[in-house]
């Protein structure tokens, strides 16, 4: 029976149609797995959290946040001060570099000559690269001198009628901290700013001009208020890198657990306490598991901002979208 | 410069045991003295005297230790979990981690440290203090340079009118337990409001993360206060105070001070070790001192690494290992504790 053998490159093309296939399913499968696996290490970080902080949880309940006493020796644990002075820290570091980024996010994008915008918006964002150990470092040897000599007695004598600028001056402490942090999360805040304003659309400025606004009023009628919710995003996400520094602050902050009126004195913060403590708690004491506690609420308002910080990105896509 | 050297060592040490083993597996090994494997973790202060043991053990024996510098705290932690063959402290493991181990430990004294007190103030470059002074500045009740209990300890010094300002550590260390330890014996106030430990809650103060962190803090404020490892004062050439001990005698930190004061301790026969060593009594003993300890199972499963275990300990206490110690700037083991050690380590199975 003289029946035609299907031609061997159908047979192939076959073969290979099904090899793509099988390789297309293998495919899948691993970026299903590597895409699983980001929200499934965050759940095991979760429960390790939660595992590791029950003993404290169940000692000190919801008054470990509210309790200002920390005493290893007793075993009597507040996390107060600790909550206290990263808000504190990182409120202040926005504040001063908020102003200071968007200032310079707003003039490269609107003010600056076309050659210099990239030069300077690429030394700020290499600001980022640098080790925090090597801020903290700088603050100790550097920045503290500089402050201890000229800033801090400047500050007090002129503005020494303030609570905040009270007391003596050591050097490390609260003030210094937020410095340093400033500093930190200045570049983060200018490059997302800079991104959203160099994202609004020309018509925006355009608009504005043949209105017979000034470059000035275009800027604040028509620009920034187009790019707002991506600008706070990026002050969010400026605000968590801020929460979560750890060695700089604890190299700067002072590392005394006290809430004081004055931004001269020390202080301390959650990661701060996590770096200095936790290697030598001892592991199943009550004192890891406070410092477990306190990790947890790190956490907990990290993810709580991060999530913000979606949220407004989000909504400045949807906006940009229309 | 130490930590590069150190790594370079532990390369030649990696390496030689590397050969050794191989030497012993050709030879078709697995006699009674083939080179063993152990493994260590514990205590950071000792590491470079310990590094400096391990070398050398296993030139002269083809043993090979590999030591792990976590930390007092972790140390315990993994010789209670046995994943490791020894463990290292700067503080004796408690009454309950003893229990959780079933009993089953042998705290065994290597060398010995102490805490000096340093300090920053211009024009004066020698300073007196006593364990009670000491105790109420670091809890504040003094705050002044030239309170009267200064003045009075210092005749002849012109103590300023100045804020003394205590600097302490912030990160949990065997340095601070030693210290709050000395505190607590010498001043019941200290004893009942603040206690000894690794963390401590202070009273008054700033806190550097590290010996550095402090010496950093007292070099940049005047006036200040604080206390540091000796090997870290002694090898960054800060000044020490000298401190009254419970014979009266003011006594500067030295290696010799520092071993007297294990010397002027006795210790009954049957003793575990675990005692500690502050406020010592005895002509020269510097007050704020302490042993520091390895962990060692009383009977190890593996009877060839219980050998070379054993063969170390007992290397361990010799005048020439304990020559090494002191090279390094450790205070080594006066001469009755290395007897005492030696019968000791002889129960070992």
């Amino acid at each position: 029976m003289p029946t035609t053998p299907p031609p061997d490159d159908v047979a192939t093309s076959d073969a290979s149609l099904a090899l793509s296939a099988w390789g297309d399913r293998i495919f899948k499968g691993l970026l299903v797995a590597s895409a699983l696996a980001a929200p499934a290490l965050l759940v095991a970080l979760l429960w390790q959290l939660l595992s590791g902080a029950a003993p404290a949880i169940g000692a000190f309940g919801f008054s470990f946040i509210t309790d200002s006493i920390w005493d290893p020796v007793a075993e009597k644990f507040g996390a107060l001060p600790l909550v206290f002075g990263t808000l504190l820290t990182s409120f202040l570091a926005l504040l001063l570099a908020v102003p200071l980024s968007l200032g310079v996010a707003i003039y490269l994008t609107e003010f600056a000559p076309e050659r210099i915008r990239q030069p300077i918006a690429m030394v700020i964002e290499l600001l980022a690269a640098i080790p925090s150990v090597v801020y903290g470092l700088w603050g100790i040897f550097v920045m503290i001198p500089i402050l201890q000599s000229s800033v801090y007695p400047f500050l007090e004598a002129n503005f020494g009628w303030l609570p905040i600028f009270q007391g003596p001056i050591y050097g490390p402490s609260v003030l210094s901290a937020s410095l340093i942090l400033t500093i930190m999360v200045m570049p983060f805040i200018m490059s997302v700013a800079r991104e959203v304003l160099l994202a609004v659309p020309a018509g925006q400025r355009e608009a504005a001009t043949a209105l017979g606004a000034t470059r000035w009023e275009a800027v604040t009628t028509a620009i920034v208020p187009y790019a707002k919710s991506g600008i706070v995003g990026a002050i969010i996400l400026g605000l968590g890198r801020a929460l979560g520094e750890t060695m700089a602050v604890t190299m700067l902050i002072g590392n005394r657990h006290d809430i004081a009126a004055s931004l001269f004195a020390p202080g301390y913060s959650m990661a701060a306490v996590i770096a200095n403590e936790f290697a030598e708690a001892g592991l199943g004491t009550l004192h890891a598991s406070a410092l477990t506690y306190v990790a947890l609420i790190l956490f907990a308002v990290t993810v709580l901002v991060n999530a913000a910080a979606r949220l407004m990105i989000w909504r400045m896509n949807r906006g940009a979208g229309k | 410069m130490s930590v590069r050297e150190v790594g370079r060592s532990m390369v030649h040490v990696a390496a030689l045991g590397g050969i050794l083993v191989a030497a012993a597996c050709g030879g078709g090994g697995g006699g009674e003295g083939s080179p063993q494997m152990l493994t260590g973790a514990g205590a950071t202060f000792p590491y470079p005297v310990y590094s400096k043991w391990f070398h050398a053990f296993n030139q002269a024996t083809g043993h090979q230790i590999n030591y792990q510098s976590v930390g007092s705290g972790a140390g315990v932690k993994q010789f209670a979990e046995n994943t490791v063959d020894f463990g290292a402290t700067d503080g004796p493991m408690t009454d309950d981690e003893i229990a959780a181990v079933g009993g089953k430990v042998l705290h065994i004294p290597t060398v010995l440290g102490a805490v000096a007190l340093t300090w920053n103030l211009p024009g004066v470059t020698a300073l007196r203090l006593d364990g009670p002074a000491v105790a109420d500045i670091f809890q504040g009740r003094i705050t002044k340079w030239n309170d009267p209990r200064l003045v009075a300890l210092n005749p002849g010094t012109a103590l300023p009118d100045r804020e003394l300002i205590v600097v302490h550590r912030s990160d949990g260390s065997g340095t601070s337990f030693i210290f709050t330890d000395y505190l607590a014996k010498v001043s019941p106030a200290w004893k009942s409001s603040v206690g000894a430990g690794k963390s401590i809650a202070w009273p008054v103060g700033l806190g550097g993360k590290g010996n550095e962190g402090v010496t950093q803090q007292i070099k940049q404020v005047e006036g200040s206060l604080g206390y540091v490892e000796l090997i870290y004062a002694m090898s960054n050439s800060l000044p020490s105070a000298a401190l009254k001990n419970s014979n009266g005698d003011f006594v500067m930190p030295t290696l010799e001070s520092v071993s007297a004061a294990a010397a002027g301790t006795t210790f009954g026969p049957d003793t575990d070790f675990r005692v500690s060593i502050t406020d010592a009594a005895g002509a020269g003993a510097y007050p704020i001192s302490s042993f520091t300890w390895l962990l060692v199972h009383p009977t190890l499963p593996d009877a060839a690494k219980a050998k070379a275990l054993h063969q170390f300990l007992d290397w361990m206490v010799t005048p020439e290992a304990m020559a090494m110690a002191a090279e390094l700037h450790y205070a080594p083991l006066p001469a009755p504790v290395v007897e005492l050690v030696k019968t000791r380590i002889a129960t070992l199975q």
